[in-house]
């Protein structure tokens, strides 16, 4: 089976950690767009990006929440490049139960970038006047049957192990409550 | 609900032990809008003028500015307010860095500090949580050190950390308190912090703070930053280039330093080396910095990259900022490489790099004078960079000669005695000042310097011109995009302006005009220190993005206060007033108001004299510069007026006939016979 090809687009930050000063502008406008009503109040504790940051150790890492991960992994990464040696998790975007970032203070709800949906890029680029943080919009062509492939793969193991009928009535019941 | 301030003060009784959250009251935010016009406000309601430095009774108070935390960039200064050991008047000293915004996110405007604890102990504030804790293993660390081990052993590193090194615990009269990539340096304010035994303030904070009218705001914040961008991209030009942009000077960034190094005076600020600038040291400075400097960085929400992170081999890393770069370098006649390398032990101890090193060049002048001898400095090395050394060591611990330095030139001048005074020679109001000795008198900086009661030049200089331009061309080119005026009568004054000729200084600007400029550039700077607003992108630079025409909007939007240009200017005047108030109470008078006496080498007595009784006049003071009962009441401070006719402030000093009225006023109006 041979897959449609079409193209989507894919929003890319580019982070440039030597260029970043540690100023925390993009936690500020992170916080601040996404309060609500839009911009009434500020608080880095709530934005979506965070700059990891080790002053004497000059390591500053602007990292953006990603998927919120329910368990934490069970080994962990620590980097060293340049002879700079960044604790673990520096570079992971996940909320997760070993961290606090990517948290709403108040309620531990898990946080994610959304790019700043409807604006023209977003914020923390915009606000980032040092361009440690640059934005690129560019197209991808996919192969939309290599996924339905999968899906079809995964579909089949799972009517294996339950069976095709309480399969069918867990789709039904899932397509009703979406 | 409370926009851009939180509302409340944490309030902690040392003495006790007692940590209480205060609600304030809207209505002081309206009149002294915040930072350090709230801060004079309770100095002056608490700690009257028979309060020493050192008693329980003075308060050390930490208080972000009234728009800290909110998107407003460069709006992260905490502004600490004390009575200083070295003045012994009013200490306004501030910090950039992080530590205002996170005080906000922690629910708080301001942590005040009163009592003496009886050991040594660290304040941490989280949120709602606050705790006093043990500091018994941070004594005798370095502030930076401090900062690392209280993050570790909180397991929070994204509190920040204002702490005191050894210099601030033996309560040198300038120590500092160092934060992150910031100090609050200047009056001595860190030994105020050891003398209550705090060793560092911790804070995190998590919470939200709210602005009034949001879209309004993020529109202001956005002008200001394309206009950052336009400065950045458009240099003034015909200032020398550290005037040139915006920021403070950007000392971290420039290798040629034949300014500094050629016009700022070298040692105790004697000796001016004016063919000292070469190739060959160009070159090796360069290296230096190249190498040392690790990463240019900034404060809390600012693009400008006023600081550095400095590593020499062998050193711990430390961050520095601005001028502190050659301060040490040129009091010890040596190389950059020795003042970057000095500069880190001076950091760790936690003192003031203006003041620092003046008092150990001032030493060595002593010595090689015969005043202080082998027997007054034991062991005291060979090679200037070596004593240096030995004498900050000696100043920080208070051993030997050095518990005489550590009170700074003026202090130990008193106590050497000997003549040692003329060696205390540049200092206002027994503080240490720029190391800068210039041969014209000019109008504008002669009121500054008498008048500035931050005691520092840098601290009220800024939106006006150094110096004339040298062709009307150049001047007109100047004014056509200069908005930042009160009003367009500056432009006039600063076209007319010639470097020499019947327009020129000493008597160009004429007095009325110097007047009109220094309160201009004065009002920013207090403008500033109450909203938390850096001076590098307001008061200090030309040309800056923030100004008196978009400040009320900025407080309006942000803070929901109806504010105009001139409920500001008044804001600004009324908490200034008090400030001067509470230095008047505390024995400050025209006497002291003076510039060190050789500060200039042509000095025009009677102008100076015209100048100084004009200002006074301007600012509503009377001749021995105390405010007058009529300008107390029109800034609504009649209780400032009540308690000076009470302690008889008024009575050595002859005053207008204008007063007599006034004081009938309010001598009824303290009877309860309000009229």
């Amino acid at each position: 089976m041979t897959g449609e090809r079409k193209t989507k687009k894919v929003k890319t930050i580019k982070i440039n950690v030597d260029k970043c000063n540690g100023c925390r502008a993009c936690e500020v406008i992170c916080s601040a767009f996404h309060a609500a009503p839009k911009y009434s109040s500020n608080n880095p504790a709530r934005s979506r990006i965070r700059v990891i940051r080790d002053p004497l150790a000059d390591i500053y890492v602007p990292i953006y929440a990603g998927d919120h991960a329910v368990a934490e992994c069970a080994g962990r990464d620590k980097y060293t490049i340049d002879g700079k040696e960044y604790d673990e998790c520096s570079f992971c975007r996940a909320s997760c139960p070993s961290r606090s970032e990517f948290k709403e203070p108040d309620s531990g709800l898990p946080l994610k970038c959304d790019m700043c949906e409807g604006e023209e890029e977003p914020l923390c680029v915009k606000w980032c006047m040092v361009d440690a943080l640059t934005y690129e919009e560019r197209e991808e062509e996919v192969e939309e049957g290599a996924d339905r492939e999968e899906l079809e793969i995964g579909l089949e193991a799972l009517a294996a192990k339950y069976g095709v009928k309480t399969l069918q009535n867990t789709l039904a019941r899932l397509s009703k409550k979406a | 609900m409370r926009y851009a301030e939180t509302g409340y003060n944490l309030e902690i009784d040392l003495t006790l032990g007692n940590i209480e959250r205060v609600e304030t009251d809207p209505r002081d935010t309206e009149l002294y809008l915040g930072g350090l016009g709230t801060n004079a406000k309770i100095m002056w309601e608490r700690v009257p003028p028979e309060t020493e430095p050192f008693s329980p009774d003075n308060l050390l108070i930490v208080s972000a500015g009234l728009l800290c935390g909110t998107p407003a960039t460069g709006c992260n200064r905490t502004i600490v307010t004390t009575i200083s050991p070295q003045t012994r008047l009013l200490a306004f000293s501030m910090m950039g860095g992080f530590f205002a915004p996170e005080l906000k996110y922690a629910g708080y405007d301001k942590v005040i500090l009163r009592g003496k604890s009886s050991s040594l102990v660290y304040i941490y504030i989280h949120n709602d949580q606050v705790e006093i804790r043990d500091a018994a293993h941070l004594k005798g660390k370095g502030a930076v050190e401090t900062a690392g081990l209280i993050k570790k052993e909180l397991k929070e590193p994204n509190a920040q950390v204002a702490a005191i090194g050894l210099a601030g615990e033996n309560r040198v009269f300038f120590a500092s308190i160092e934060q992150g990539r910031s100090s609050a340096s200047r009056g001595g304010i860190g030994a105020v912090m050891g003398d209550k035994g705090v060793k560092a303030i911790v804070v995190r904070g998590t919470k939200d703070i709210n602005v009034a009218r949001p879209a309004e705001f993020m529109e202001l914040c956005n002008e200001v930053m394309k206009y950052i961008q336009f400065r950045n991209e458009n240099p003034i030009p015909n200032v020398m280039p550290i005037l040139a942009g915006l920021g403070s000077p950007q000392e971290m960034m420039v290798h040629d330093e034949k300014w500094h190094t050629e016009n700022f005076m070298w040692g105790n600020s004697r000796v001016r080396r004016k063919d000292f600038w070469n190739d060959e040291i160009a070159a090796n400075w360069m290296k230096t910095l190249e190498s040392a400097r690790t990463r240019l960085i900034s404060c809390y929400n600012c693009p400008m990259k006023c600081g550095a992170t400095i590593s020499l081999p062998g050193l711990p890393a430390y961050m520095m900022k601005c001028f502190s770069k050659l301060t040490y370098t040129m009091g010890a006649f040596s190389d950059l490489e020795f003042g970057l390398r000095i500069a880190q032990r001076a950091t760790e101890y936690g003192v003031d790099g203006f003041s620092t090193p003046q008092v150990m060049a001032f030493a060595l002048e002593l010595y090689q004078e015969g005043i202080l001898t082998d027997q007054d400095m034991p062991g005291l090395p060979e090679g200037n960079e070596e004593r240096f050394y030995w004498l900050l060591d000696k100043i920080v611990r208070r051993e030997g000669i050095g518990n005489i330095l550590a009170n700074g030139t003026y202090w130990a001048a008193q106590e050497i005695g000997k003549g040692a005074d003329k060696f205390a020679h540049n200092n206002i109001k027994k503080h240490e000042q720029l190391p800068l000795k210039l041969s014209m008198l000019n109008p504008i900086y002669f009121l500054m310097y008498c008048t500035g009661e931050k005691i520092n030049i840098t601290q009220i200089e800024g939106q006006f011109p150094q110096a004339p331009f040298l062709t009307r061309e150049e001047r007109e080119e100047f004014v056509k995009d200069w908005f930042q005026v009160p009003d367009d009568h500056f432009k006039q004054i600063f076209l007319d302006w010639e470097p020499r000729g019947e327009k020129s200084m000493p008597f160009y600007p004429t007095v009325q005009m110097c007047c009109d400029i220094v309160d201009w550039q004065e009002r920013m700077h207090y403008i500033d220190d109450a909203l938390g607003m850096c001076a590098g992108l307001s008061s200090f630079p030309l040309k800056p993005p923030y100004h008196i025409h978009n400040y009320p909007k900025f407080i309006s939007a942000g803070a929901g206060i109806d504010m105009d240009e001139e409920k500001l200017a008044q804001a600004a005047r009324r908490y200034r007033t008090l400030v001067r108030a509470i230095n008047i109470g505390r024995g400050m008078r025209r006497k002291d108001d003076r510039p060190p006496e050789n500060h200039w080498k042509k000095r025009f007595p009677e102008l100076e004299k015209e100048l100084l009784d004009t200002y006074y006049k301007f600012k509503g003071w009377n001749a021995d510069g105390i405010p007058t009962l009529v300008s107390l009441h029109e800034l609504g401070l009649d209780y400032v007026g009540e308690e000076f006719l009470k302690r008889g402030i008024y009575s050595d000093s002859p005053d207008e006939a204008s007063a007599d009225a006034m004081a009938n006023k309010v001598q009824k109006s303290m009877k309860g016979d309000v009229s």
